[in-house]
């Protein structure tokens, strides 16, 4: 008999824990985000690559504003395209907060995607945009810590790639929050961009 | 001499023969065709149109100068993962029935450019059908070049 009500005591302890576990979930669901909201994630810790103009530069750098990672390549005539524009309107739609918000392009095709033709590419839809352009070797690195997907497939004469069009989305203090799918609208995504930025309000201006 | 009886008869069979003409030769309707334009360095772009033919034909291929390589994709999500792949045999296109190529679906994949498409340039697309008899035709459209920038086209109604 007290051995079952010690078990019983045992159970109703352990509920909160439950309960409390269930919650650190990693990934929970879209409660009040669009977005898949990530909290502790375990991929995405690290970014480091040259940029266009051959800088070195990792997530450090961009400390202060949201950032969002996009992994692609310039052959590709659709997703990009629709995935940069977005991020353009997801900007224009911020107004004056746009001006913390900001996308970094991986390219999964250094083969192709010289520096100079991504530089290019990027300032076609917003100059302030970063582009990334490793080694096949680094690149490869890189969507390992992402969790990236990505494989060249030959059509033809060519080849096009496979790869993840999710938008990584970190917050101002670094951390990775969001993972937004393809699909999300530009209304949703600047939404969810507007409480990223509201969660880490604006550094004190220490300067 | 002609009779007025014969040159109405002439005139009614001349007309009952431009009625009828198009019924037999197949033809494609092609509307808003559009090239993505690309930046310098860039080697690969897509038209996108709508299609409507009034015979189960499919589309097989095009010619444009502007590329050496023209081939019919589709664009599928599988997941978070895009996949882009050639369309085996073409794109099926049924009688009557609208078929839009857009981003998201479809597209005319225009491929090894030896230079950039720019806004303002209209593309000469001879677009290649073949109808169920395996016998193939062409209808040529010039596709003017929209910025690789969509966001605006949207709201008008374009694109998407």
């Amino acid at each position: 008999m007290t051995k079952y009500y010690l078990h019983r005591r045992f159970a109703l302890a352990l509920l909160p824990l439950a309960l409390l576990l269930s919650a650190c979930e990693k990934v929970s669901p879209p409660a009040a985000f669009h977005a898949t909201e990530i909290r502790e994630a375990s991929f995405g810790r690290e970014l480091r690559l040259p940029d266009t103009e051959g800088r070195v530069r990792t997530l450090a750098d961009f400390r202060g504003e949201v950032v969002g990672v996009y992994f692609g390549f310039l052959q590709c005539p659709d997703v990009c395209p629709t995935a940069l524009s977005r991020a353009v309107e997801v900007k224009q739609l911020l107004g004056e907060e746009g001006k913390r918000f900001r996308i970094i392009f991986v390219t999964v095709d250094p083969e192709r995607d010289t520096p100079e033709v991504v530089r290019a590419y990027l300032d076609a839809f917003d100059p302030s945009f970063v582009g990334l352009v490793g080694t096949p070797e680094e690149v490869a690195r890189t969507a390992e810590e992402f969790r990236v997907y990505y494989r060249k497939v030959p059509t033809g004469s060519s080849y096009t790639m496979d790869h993840t069009a999710t938008t990584f989305v970190y917050n101002a203090n670094g951390k990775l929050r969001l993972a937004v799918p393809h699909a999300l609208s530009a209304e949703a995504f600047a939404a969810d961009v507007r409480r990223l930025l509201a969660e880490t309000a604006p550094a004190e201006p220490g300067r | 001499m002609l009779t007025i009886q014969t040159r109405r008869c002439l005139g009614l069979a001349l007309m009952f023969g431009a009625f009828t003409l198009p019924a037999w030769a197949q033809t494609v309707k092609v509307d808003g065709p559009w090239v993505q334009a690309t930046v310098a360095g860039q080697k690969a772009t897509a038209a996108f149109m709508k299609l409507t033919a009034d015979a189960p034909v499919r589309l097989t291929g095009g010619k444009t100068p502007v590329a050496p390589v023209v081939e019919i994709h589709e664009m599928v999500m599988d997941g978070d993962v895009m996949k882009m792949r050639a369309i085996e045999g073409g794109l099926p296109l049924e009688a009557g029935k609208t078929v839009e190529l857009k981003p998201g679906g479809y597209h005319v994949m225009l491929i090894d450019l030896p230079k950039a498409v720019e806004v303002g340039q209209n593309v000469p697309l001879t677009l290649t059908f073949t109808d169920a008899q395996g016998k193939t035709f062409e209808v040529a459209v010039e596709a003017p070049v929209r910025p690789l920038k969509r966001g605006h086209e949207k709201k008008s109604g374009h694109g998407m």
